[in-house]
């Protein structure tokens, strides 16, 4: 019996008991408010639609909490149980590898009775597993009908003809658009708390002021971890990217918003805006095998003039300028189609303004139109700069691997981003300084780039503060 | 504020009654206007008088206000917008190709519906035009022609001593004036003005019609307003448009007292518009 369960796929099952119940809640409420009125529904305080809403949502409501909370923790919880029934010799083998164990009982469970192994253990233990799955599932569902009852129950004494239905399923909407908002703040926090918490650790190996004012990096030995390099790296390939990306960007975002034709407008914003669509990886391919050539070839030949130094560029396959160059093509959409908006959103009765001063378009467009639309295009700036910092693929594949401190763009450099690559992929072991460094940078990052758009965000409310 | 509005529009009348030297500053010629293919004007002819205020009246959409941006050429920055005829000002057409729009401009002065302080400084505000057409020689002749301008506008006591506040900062009214201050600040020959009272309160709206009426005998003044009890209090004259066309041309008084076309009798005793 209960191993029966424990093979149904019942989700469905239940998704369609749950959505059943909720309209036979939903017609209860509202024949009982249609009966209460006694013909005339004007008297009742709310529609009796919402009696038949109020009615489904309680019912509904403390049936899919208890099923959410199975779904989050239910399995984990009849995994520990079978861990510890399990003989004493395969716990002694370590978490790591009894969780690969169970997960392999888990898979055999799911193919359905009858898959044996010929392994006595493991079968005893898949028929153990897949009966406790069984009884886990009935419990949950017991508790969630037993929920709907209660709600059910609780929800139907409280209609009449004074109940405020309607405010009530107002508040039931108001709470479900907040779980959703919340749902998405959460996993946000999540992931930054795993980052905080791997940092620490990495802090306990590591002291925090090395890591912040070191100037070596060479973590893959596990000898040193000072990130400045890394810094220096990240903001290095980040300044050339909006050396390119903040003036073209920026002038195009003019000319498009001022000067283009409609027309022309309508089909050349989206075609920039196509830049942003494509694929990192291709801008880094691109960066790879057109640009870095191209810088290296330029530096060899700086260095072959008459009047400089052989060895005044370092001239290297792998660049910060390619790297840099390329994201900067690659942010240009950002800055263009955000200072557009931006420029776009400065009241046309300013333009005339200056035009009916006698300005012409540039003077316009210098004087009046950007002045009111810098905060914006601040905001825009600096969100390119957060994105460029954390950009990842082009770097990988042109920046290089280098950890140093070099002026010269065309030597090559290291970022943060690239470096917790090198450090989190090929074989890794989560308890070494070496891996938990990629955390502690991961980490920094998140800060620097938070700090970035907090800052693009704060200026951005109070530009809207001055024209609305 | 001194006075009641009655005993301002009195003062306005005498003056008027000794200050009727007829002289035309703009001549409008056959004027129609399209909106790529819909025409919004139709074959206007006016003569606009030098140091005086003519008032546009007429119901949304009669073209009053497309009638006074072709003044100053503003349809100029409407695509879709075309301007035939003739206006002929100081003895040249402003349509005329070898007629600099942006020179024109600083000839026509312009005010608008909302007040539109650029997003500088008060000083920076009013030395904007003086700026651009290099009117002013030095630092201390800007300072005079913002001084000047400000207190020709009756700005000059209640921002003299910030006048590095931003423009925005000021209240409606005050705004509305800086931008009167801003128009006079290069000199120019007419002001247009569209609509300037209908965003402000009615103090601050009869503290602008006090200025219009100051500013008459140094300026050709052309007004487009929604109040019939405005344009009978600041102007001398008064054109009524209707559906794109003029209705009826001539002195305020008459035009208010003993209208020839029932359109503007209809439309001045309020049964339509």
């Amino acid at each position: 019996m209960l191993e029966t369960f424990g093979h149904l796929p019942v989700s469905w099952l239940l998704f369609a008991v749950l959505a059943a119940a909720g309209f036979v809640a939903f017609f209860i409420g509202r024949t009982s408010a249609v009966a209460t009125a006694q013909g005339s529904t004007a008297r009742l305080n709310s529609q009796p639609n919402y009696h038949g809403y109020f009615l489904a949502m309680a019912t509904i409501a403390p049936a899919a909490v208890i099923l959410i909370l199975y779904s989050l923790f239910g399995e984990s919880m009849v995994r520990s149980q079978l861990a510890s029934e399990l003989p004493q010799r395969i716990r002694d083998l370590g978490t790591m590898e009894m969780g690969q164990y169970i997960d392999r009982i888990a898979e055999n469970s799911q193919r359905g009775p009858g898959s044996t192994t010929g392994n006595a253990l493991f079968d005893a233990a898949t028929g153990r597993y897949t009966s406790l799955l069984g009884l886990s599932r009935i419990i949950a569902i017991g508790l969630a009908l037993f929920g709907a009852g209660v709600g059910f129950f609780f929800a139907r004494r409280r209609l009449s003809v004074n109940f405020r239905a309607r405010a009530r399923v107002e508040d039931g909407i108001k709470l479900m658009l907040f779980l959703c908002a919340a749902i998405a703040i959460l996993t946000t926090l999540g992931i930054v708390a795993s980052l905080f918490f791997e940092a620490l650790r990495f802090f306990a190996r590591v002291p925090v002021l090395s890591f912040i004012f070191g100037t070596e990096w060479n973590a893959q030995t596990g000898a040193d971890f000072g990130a400045i390099p890394l810094f220096f790296g990240t903001f290095m390939i980040a300044f050339l990217a909006m050396l390119v990306a903040a003036p073209i960007g920026l002038l195009s975002a003019i000319y498009l918003s001022e000067y283009a034709s409609p027309r022309f407008r309508s089909i050349v914003k989206p075609i920039l805006e196509l830049l942003a669509g494509i694929p990192t990886v291709v801008y880094g391919f691109f960066a790879l095998q057109f640009v870095a050539p191209l810088v290296r070839s330029f530096a060899v030949w700086v260095n072959s003039l008459p009047f400089t130094p052989d060895t005044l560029l370092a001239a290297q396959p792998t660049s910060a300028l390619a790297a840099g160059l390329v994201m900067g093509i690659m942010i240009i959409p950002f800055v263009s189609s955000l200072s557009d908006d931006v420029i776009n959103a400065v009241p046309q009765t300013l333009r005339d303004g200056a035009y009916a001063m006698g300005a012409t378009k540039s003077e316009t467009v210098k004087q009046v139109v950007m002045p009111a639309a810098l905060p914006g295009v601040i905001a825009a700036l600096l969100l390119a700069v957060s994105r460029a910092i954390g950009e990842t693929m082009i770097v990988v594949m042109a920046a290089g691997q280098r950890a140093q401190i070099s002026p010269d763009p065309t030597s090559d450099l290291t970022t943060i981003t690239v470096q917790i690559v090198a450090l989190l992929t090929g074989d890794t072991e989560f308890d070494s300084a070496k891996t938990l460094s990629a955390f502690a940078l991961g980490f920094v990052l998140f800060i620097v780039t938070l700090l970035f758009n907090l800052i693009a965000l704060r200026v951005v409310q109070k530009y809207r503060e001055k024209y609305e | 504020m001194d006075g009641n509005v009655e005993d301002f529009v009195e003062t306005a009348r005498n003056k008027q009654a000794l200050n009727m030297a007829e002289m035309t500053k703009v001549d409008c010629r056959h004027i129609d206007v399209f909106y790529d293919e819909k025409q919004a004007i139709y074959d206007i002819s006016m003569e606009i008088q030098d140091r005086a205020v003519t008032a546009f009246i007429g119901p949304s959409g009669c073209g009053k206000s497309t009638f006074l941006r072709c003044i100053n050429r503003m349809n100029d920055t409407i695509e879709s917008a075309s301007v035939k005829g003739q206006i002929i000002m100081d003895g040249a057409d402003i349509n005329d190709p070898s007629i600099d729009p942006v020179l024109l401009r600083s000839r026509v002065g312009m005010v608008f519906q909302k007040p539109n302080p650029f997003p500088k400084s008060i000083y920076d505000n009013i030395a904007y035009g003086p700026r651009i057409h290099g009117l002013a020689a030095g630092k201390s002749e800007l300072d005079e022609i913002v001084e000047s301008s400000l207190r020709k506008a009756g700005l000059w006591e209640e921002v003299k001593d910030r006048l590095a506040a931003p423009g925005t900062s000021l209240s409606g009214g005050q705004q509305q004036r800086l931008c009167i201050a801003r128009a006079i600040a290069v000199s120019p020959e007419v002001i247009l003005m569209d609509e300037p009272c209908s965003a402000l309160d009615p103090i601050a709206t009869a503290r602008i019609e006090e200025l219009i009426d100051e500013l008459r005998e140094r300026y050709c003044i052309v007004i487009v307003t929604h109040s019939m009890q405005q344009a009978a209090r600041v102007s001398q004259r008064t054109a009524f448009f209707h559906l794109g066309k003029l209705v009826e041309y001539g002195d305020t008084e008459r035009i208010f007292t003993n209208p020839e076309d029932s359109r503007t009798q209809d439309y001045i005793t309020g049964r339509f518009g």
